[in-house]
């Protein structure tokens, strides 16, 4: 089977002077589970924002030999590359079916765009089995749960044929249960997608992550399993270091 | 299935009492000069039924549709003058001596005029989308750069005074492709295929609402950025419903022409501009029915008041948009979601159920900075 990967080299962002990233490498293999932690301001947002095509950037980033530097938003969506946001951005008039079935449809033909949907594509009906939102089809988005919503997101990024994933502090809010459904979703979207989690939560973090990288300052300072960045000095003393906030902290919201 | 068969049942239903009273009891009911006048209001309702799509789906807040139902006006008007002039002849009101302007010629043949009717406006409305939408320009600064517009389109006209009559406008038609005007069956004939055109319009609006396009057009107005991630280019998706209420806008002039008997830089300004927009307001943007409806009811209205008060409506019809915007910011199209909404929730806030509530589509699309949400999304930034 071939394996995708997602590799990013000496990314650099800056806003008037302030380097956000500042020469960050992150190489990121299909079947890992990848948490991008570190603390506020750290550059996480940033550097999705950057490889999203929202926010300019220099250094390089490729995804299956496209560079994605440089393009619009809308192309590096097509070229395969998807993320969701910190607040859900699904679109609430709409229906869960008629969420998916956009999230679907970018490369339809611009003639059949003016026909209504006779069935219900395959893709969007396994995504609504993998997310769990098969029942809630024609409910409109607005009356989703918090969790559903982001479970919605997910499901988008599934249809739209995304093997690149970045999510967004995707269980920001959520109650134990839904936090424990989304690291359930996650592990088996994993197995055929590149998936980058932007979290704070370190009990999320410790149960699902298979890899870890801390970001501080725009730049990476420890990559490896959840024991061994854990282990490192350096991480410790941002995170539990004298006088600031420890992962105990981080884990409330 | 039944449900779906019920539906389809409605809707055809609907169509056919449209039918029976454009072409049934109005005809039969009504005097020629109150049929005349209805045909004047079905001409404005087809500009309402293209803002319906771009402003109440798609979050355009279009305040400049004069300029595109003037260009409809102007080049059927261009086209009856010179009809009226015979072949090689000019129109009575241009000073002898200066020659006839190439851009008038370019009308004078009947098939050229009706594709200039529906494609200089299509034409314009492209670039001008494009030009717009592919630089994220919304809400609204997107509404005041249509408006301005309007200004500029009136003031180009009056400076215009030998070309194209300047603030006189254009009149005295004396036929309408071959058939005389003054011929009172001819007359009925021009209301028969304003209601046939319209219904048409509302028609090929429903369609493009109940499509994939329409929920695409919603997702656009509700969440242009998030489209944009899902690998459309929404300014393609606006452009072409900027596109259609253009087109509907400039039949609407062209057919308000011949019906009226004038057209004048006071029919394509910013007032009549924002008078097209108040009956899709009060009608129900959002919905299919609202903006057709609402812009008949407004017409009707504002020329029963102003045969009898007429300095009173100009400020009516200011403060019943106000009002409307104000208080039921949906139209009355919405009544029937907002009182769902109250009794769903009893006790609940005054005014909630109309701004949080029952989905009620934002007033414009979101007209904040482009990049402001990736700084407010905290976190790396």
């Amino acid at each position: 089977m071939r394996q995708d990967y997602l590799e990013i080299r000496g990314l650099r962002v800056s806003f008037d002077g302030f380097v956000a990233v500042d020469g960050v490498d992150l190489t990121v293999l299909q079947g890992d589970l990848r948490f991008l932690i570190g603390p506020n301001g750290a550059g996480k947002t940033t550097l999705v924002d950057a490889v999203t095509g929202l926010a300019a950037a220099s250094g390089s980033a490729k995804f299956d030999g496209t560079e994605l530097l440089g393009q619009k938003e809308h192309q590096i969506a097509r070229a395969g590359v998807g993320r969701t946001f910190q607040t859900a951005s699904v679109f609430e008039q709409l229906t869960v079916l008629q969420n998916l079935d956009i999230a679907a449809g970018s490369q339809r033909r611009r003639r059949s765009l003016l026909r209504a949907r006779a069935t219900v594509p395959d893709s969007v009906q396994l995504a609504m089995e993998t997310t769990g939102l098969t029942t809630l089809r024609d409910r409109p988005a607005a009356e989703l749960s918090h969790g559903q919503k982001q479970w919605l997101e997910i499901g988008m990024l599934l249809v739209q044929n995304a093997t690149v994933l970045f999510l967004d502090e995707p269980v920001a809010g959520m109650s134990a249960e839904e936090r424990e459904q989304t690291g359930e979703l996650l592990r088996r979207v994993r197995r055929d997608h590149v998936v980058v989690v932007v979290e704070h939560d370190m009990e999320f973090l410790r149960a699902y992550a298979d890899s870890v990288t801390v970001l501080a300052a725009g730049k990476v300072l420890a990559e490896g399993t959840y024991a061994q960045v854990q282990a490192d000095p350096r991480v410790q003393e941002i995170y539990l270091g004298p006088g600031s906030r420890g992962p105990g902290h981080q884990a409330v919201h | 299935m039944s449900g779906r068969f019920g539906s389809r049942a409605v809707v055809l239903g609907g169509y056919l009492l449209a039918a029976v009273v454009l072409f049934g009891a109005a005809p039969a009911l009504l005097s020629d000069f109150r049929l005349r006048l209805l045909a004047q209001f079905l001409c404005v309702a087809m500009v309402a039924v293209g803002i319906g799509l771009a402003w109440g789906s798609g979050g355009m807040l279009t305040l400049g549709q004069g300029v595109f139902f003037g260009l409809g006006a102007y080049i059927m008007a261009m086209h009856l003058q010179l009809s009226d002039a015979g072949p090689g002849g000019r129109p009575a009101f241009m000073v002898t001596g200066s020659g006839l302007p190439w851009w008038w010629e370019l009308f004078r043949n009947p098939v050229t005029a009706v594709l200039g009717i529906v494609g200089v406006p299509a034409l314009l409305a492209l670039l001008l989308g494009l030009g717009v939408f592919r630089r994220r320009v919304k809400g609204a600064y997107f509404a005041i750069l249509s408006q301005a517009s309007a200004a500029a389109f009136a003031l180009l006209l009056i400076s215009q005074q030998n070309t194209i009559g300047g603030s006189n406008g254009l009149s005295n038609f004396r036929q309408f492709f071959g058939f005389a005007l003054s011929d009172p069956v001819n007359r009925r004939m021009l209301y028969f295929i304003a209601a046939g055109v319209l219904i048409a319009m509302v028609a090929v609006v429903h369609q493009l609402r109940r499509s994939r396009y329409g929920e695409l057009l919603t997702a656009v107005r509700d969440g242009e950025e998030r489209v944009r991630f899902l690998g459309y280019d929404p300014a393609l998706i606006k452009v072409f419903a900027y596109v259609v209420a253009a087109v509907f806008a400039a039949i609407g002039g062209a057919l308000f022409v011949p019906i009226v008997g004038i057209i004048s830089p006071n029919n394509v300004g910013v007032v009549p501009s924002i008078g097209f927009l108040i009956g899709v307001a009060v009608g129900g943007r959002a919905t299919l029915l609202g903006p057709v409806l609402g812009s008949l009811a407004v017409s009707y209205a504002g020329s029963t008041l102003s045969e009898n008060f007429e300095s009173v409506w100009i400020y009516l019809q200011g403060l019943l948009f106000v009002l409307v915007v104000a208080f039921l910011p949906g139209g009355i199209g919405s009544l029937g979601g907002v009182l769902r909404g109250r009794r769903r929730r009893p006790g609940g806030v005054v005014g909630e159920g109309i701004g949080h509530g029952p989905p009620g589509p934002p007033l414009v699309d979101d007209a904040g900075p482009e990049r402001a949400p990736a700084d407010a999304r905290g976190g790396g930034a």
